[in-house]
C-alpha cells in the first residue's frame, strides 16, 4: 500500500515536470505582448503584419503571443513574474508601477520612443442613443438633472480614470482653473451615475444590452467598435468640445528581453508601430495615428476636438493617481461625503 | 514521549502525507497573506481595515452572504426533501441541474442574473412596477449569492436523508405524533449536522464570491461594494499590503464564524448522543 502511494506521488511529480519541460523544449522565436482589453483587434492585425515584415527582413519566423486583460491586472501579472517582452498598456501609471515594484524597466522608459512612447492615441467621447433624444452635446449636459451617465469605476478601471480626468479637465478650463469648481462639477456628474461597473466592457454592456443610461463615456475606439458591431441605427457618437488626449504607452521589458535574448526583435516590434504601415493599421482600428500623412488620410474618421494632455493639466499620472484615485483621494471623497 | 502503537497501521506515513499536502495547498498560501500583512505598521493596518468604505463592505458581504445562505438553508432543505422522498418525471434532470452553479463560470451567472433582474429584464420589469429594485442594489447581491450557494445545502442533506430509516417516522406516527411533531422532533434533529455543514459551506463560498456579484451589484461606494471588490481596488493601486490586510481581516472573521458553526455541530452531536 505504502509503495503504491509512493508510486502515485512519483507519477504526479513526473507528470508535473513533464508539463513544465514540454513548454521549454520546442522553442521557436516567440514574443509575448502583454496588453489591455480594447487593443485585442488592433494587435491581431498588427501582429500578422509584423510577422510578415520580420520574415521579409530577416528570414526568421516569429510567433507573437498576445495577452489581454485589465491594464492594472496585466501590470501586476508582469510584476509577479509573467515574462512579457513588451507591454502595451492603457496608462503610463501602470508601466511606472512595473518600474517601481519590479525594477524590470529603467525609470526613463517613456523617453525612449517618440511621442511619450505612445504610437497611437485616443480620446474620450460620448456614446448616445440614436437621434440623441436627451440632446447631449457637451460635458455640461452630463450634469443636468435627470440625465444618467454610464462610466466604470475609476478605482478598478483604467479607462474610467481617463473619463474622470477628461471631465475634470473640461471643468478646469471652463472655470479658469478653479479646482474647487472642477470638483463640484465632477461630483455632480457622478451623482448622475447609477452603476459603476468594474471595467470598460462591463459598462458598454450595461449601456448597450441593459439599456441603462442616456450616455456612455467611452474610449473613441471602443465607441467605434460598439457602433460597428451593434448597429449604427441604434447609437451615435457625440464628440465634446474638449477632451483628454489618451496616450496608451508601449515599452520593452528590459530584464525579460535581455534574459530571453529578444531585445532586437522587441525593439523592432515597437518601432514598426510608428511606421507608415503600422500607423495605417492603428487608424483602421480606430486609434488616432501619430504620423501626419496617415492622420490626414483618415481625417474624416476622427472629428476634430481640442485635446489636453494629462501632463499639462494634472502634472502626470503619478500625481493624478495620488490626488484623485488613491484611497482617501478626491474620488473617495465624492462618495464618502454623502 | 512513549510511542503507542495504533491499531490501524500506516498512521505515520498517512499523517506525513496529510501534513505535507495541507501545508503545500493551504497553509503556505495562507501564511503568505499573514507575512505580507506583517510588513505594515499597526496604524496603517488599522486605518486600512477600518476605513468607512471597507466597513460598509464588510457589512454588505457578511449580511448578504448570511441571507443568501439562510435562503438556501430553507429552500435547500425543501429541495432535498422533495428529491429524496418523492418520485416524479424529470427528477434525475433536476437533480443534475442542481450542480450547475458549481460548474458555471461565475461571470456568466452574474451577467445572466443582471439581464433578468435589471429594469428591462424579464423579472426586473415587473418587480420595478411594484417598486422593488434588484439589480444594482444590495438585494441583487443577495440574489447572486443565493444562486451560487444553492447546491451546498441540498448536497449535504441528501445522503443523510436517504439513509434515514423510515421506521423512525413510522414509530413516531404509531406513538401518536402529529406530522409536524415527527418532522420537528424526529427528522429535523437528525438532519441538523449536515444542514449546518451545508449552511456553513454556502456562507463561506458566498463570502469569497467575486465574479458574479460585481456584475449585479453596480459597485457603488458605501452602498453595494463587496469586500472582495475592495481587495481588487487595492490591487489596482498596486497596494499589495492593503489588499492582504483586508483579506486577513475577512479570513479571521470567516474562520471564527466557521469555527462557531463547527462547535455548534459538535455540541449538537453530543446532545443527540446523550439522549
Amino acid at each position: 500500500m505504502k509503495g503504491k502511494i509512493g508510486l502515485l506521488f512519483a507519477l504526479i511529480l513526473v507528470l508535473t515536470l513533464g508539463l513544465v519541460s514540454v513548454s521549454a523544449a520546442d522553442r521557436p522565436i516567440t514574443l509575448l505582448n502583454v496588453s489591455y482589453d480594447p487593443t485585442r483587434e488592433l494587435y491581431q492585425d498588427y501582429n500578422a503584419a509584423f510577422v510578415k515584415y520580420w520574415k521579409a527582413k530577416t528570414g526568421q519566423t516569429v510567433t507573437i503571443q498576445q495577452s489581454h486583460g485589465g491594464s492594472g491586472s496585466q501590470a501586476r501579472a508582469v510584476i509577479d513574474g509573467l515574462e512579457a517582452d513588451v507591454v502595451t498598456l492603457a496608462l503610463a501609471y501602470d508601466i511606472d508601477a512595473i518600474v517601481e515594484k519590479a525594477k524590470l524597466i529603467p525609470a526613463q522608459w517613456q523617453k525612449r520612443l517618440p511621442d511619450n512612447s505612445a504610437p497611437y492615441t485616443s480620446t474620450i467621447v460620448f456614446l448616445v442613443r440614436k437621434g440623441n433624444p436627451k440632446n447631449i452635446k457637451d460635458w455640461d449636459d452630463l450634469v443636468k438633472p435627470g440625465i444618467t451617465v454610464i462610466t466604470p469605476n475609476p478605482k478598478t478601471s483604467g479607462g474610467a480614470r481617463w473619463n474622470y480626468l477628461a471631465a475634470w479637465g473640461y471643468a478646469l478650463k471652463k472655470n479658469g482653473n478653479n479646482q474647487q469648481k472642477a470638483q463640484e462639477f465632477v461630483t455632480k456628474l457622478f451623482k448622475n451615475v447609477p452603476v459603476l461597473d468594474s471595467g470598460a466592457r462591463g459598462s458598454t454592456n450595461t449601456f448597450v444590452q441593459r439599456g441603462i443610461g442616456d450616455v456612455l463615456l467611452a474610449w473613441e475606439n471602443e465607441a467605434f467598435l460598439a457602433l460597428n458591431e451593434l448597429g449604427k441605427d441604434k447609437f451615435e457618437i457625440i464628440v465634446p468640445s474638449i477632451s483628454i488626449l489618451a496616450e496608451p504607452p508601449v515599452t520593452i521589458v528590459d530584464k525579460v528581453v535581455d534574459k530571453r535574448g529578444t531585445r532586437k526583435l522587441a525593439e523592432e516590434y515597437l518601432k514598426y508601430l510608428y511606421s507608415r504601415e503600422g500607423q495605417e493599421i492603428v487608424a483602421r482600428n480606430y486609434y488616432r495615428p501619430r504620423l501626419k500623412s496617415v492622420a490626414e488620410k483618415y481625417e474624416t474618421q476622427f472629428p476634430k476636438v481640442k485635446l489636453f494632455t494629462i501632463d499639462e493639466v494634472f502634472g502626470g499620472w503619478q500625481k493624478a493617481q495620488t490626488i484623485h484615485f488613491n484611497d482617501g483621494g478626491i474620488f473617495d471623497k465624492i462618495y464618502q461625503a454623502k | 514521549m512513549r510511542k503507542t502503537q495504533s491499531i490501524l497501521p500506516g498512521f505515520g506515513p498517512a499523517l506525513g502525507y496529510t501534513l505535507t499536502y495541507i501545508s503545500l495547498v493551504l497553509l503556505i498560501p495562507l501564511a503568505m497573506v499573514f507575512l505580507k500583512t506583517l510588513t505594515m505598521s499597526w496604524e496603517t493596518f488599522w486605518r486600512t481595515v477600518t476605513d468607512p468604505r471597507v466597513l460598509a463592505s464588510y457589512r454588505l458581504s457578511f449580511l448578504a452572504s448570511f441571507l443568501g445562505a439562510s435562503i438556501n438553508g430553507i429552500f435547500g432543505l425543501l429541495l432535498a426533501w422533495v428529491l429524496v422522498r418523492y418520485r416524479f418525471p424529470g427528477q434525475r434532470i433536476i437533480d443534475a441541474l442542481l450542480d450547475l452553479p458549481f460548474a458555471m463560470p461565475t461571470a456568466v451567472a452574474g451577467i445572466a442574473l443582471t439581464t433578468l433582474y435589471s429594469a428591462n429584464g424579464w423579472f426586473g420589469r415587473y418587480l420595478e412596477n411594484v417598486g422593488i429594485k434588484v439589480a444594482y442594489t444590495p438585494l441583487g447581491v443577495v440574489v447572486a449569492l443565493t444562486f451560487i450557494g444553492l447546491p451546498f445545502v441540498v448536497r449535504t442533506i441528501q445522503p443523510v436523508l436517504q439513509d434515514l430509516d423510515k421506521e423512525y417516522e413510522e414509530a413516531a406516527a404509531s406513538l401518536g405524533a402529529s406530522r409536524w411533531q415527527t418532522f420537528s422532533r424526529v427528522i429535523f434533529p437528525a438532519l441538523v449536522p449536515s444542514w449546518l455543514t451545508g449552511f456553513a459551506l454556502a456562507f463561506a463560498r458566498a463570502l469569497g464570491e467575486y465574479g458574479s456579484v460585481v456584475f449585479i451589484s453596480g459597485n457603488m461606494p458605501m452602498r453595494t461594494e463587496i469586500t472582495p471588490l475592495l481587495i481588487r481596488t487595492k490591487l489596482e493601486q498596486f497596494d499589495y499590503t492593503g489588499a492582504t490586510a483586508i483579506a486577513l481581516v475577512m479570513m479571521i472573521i470567516s474562520f471564527i464564524l466557521l469555527l462557531i458553526i463547527n462547535l455548534l455541530q459538535n455540541w449538537n452531536r453530543r446532545r443527540m448522543a446523550s439522549h
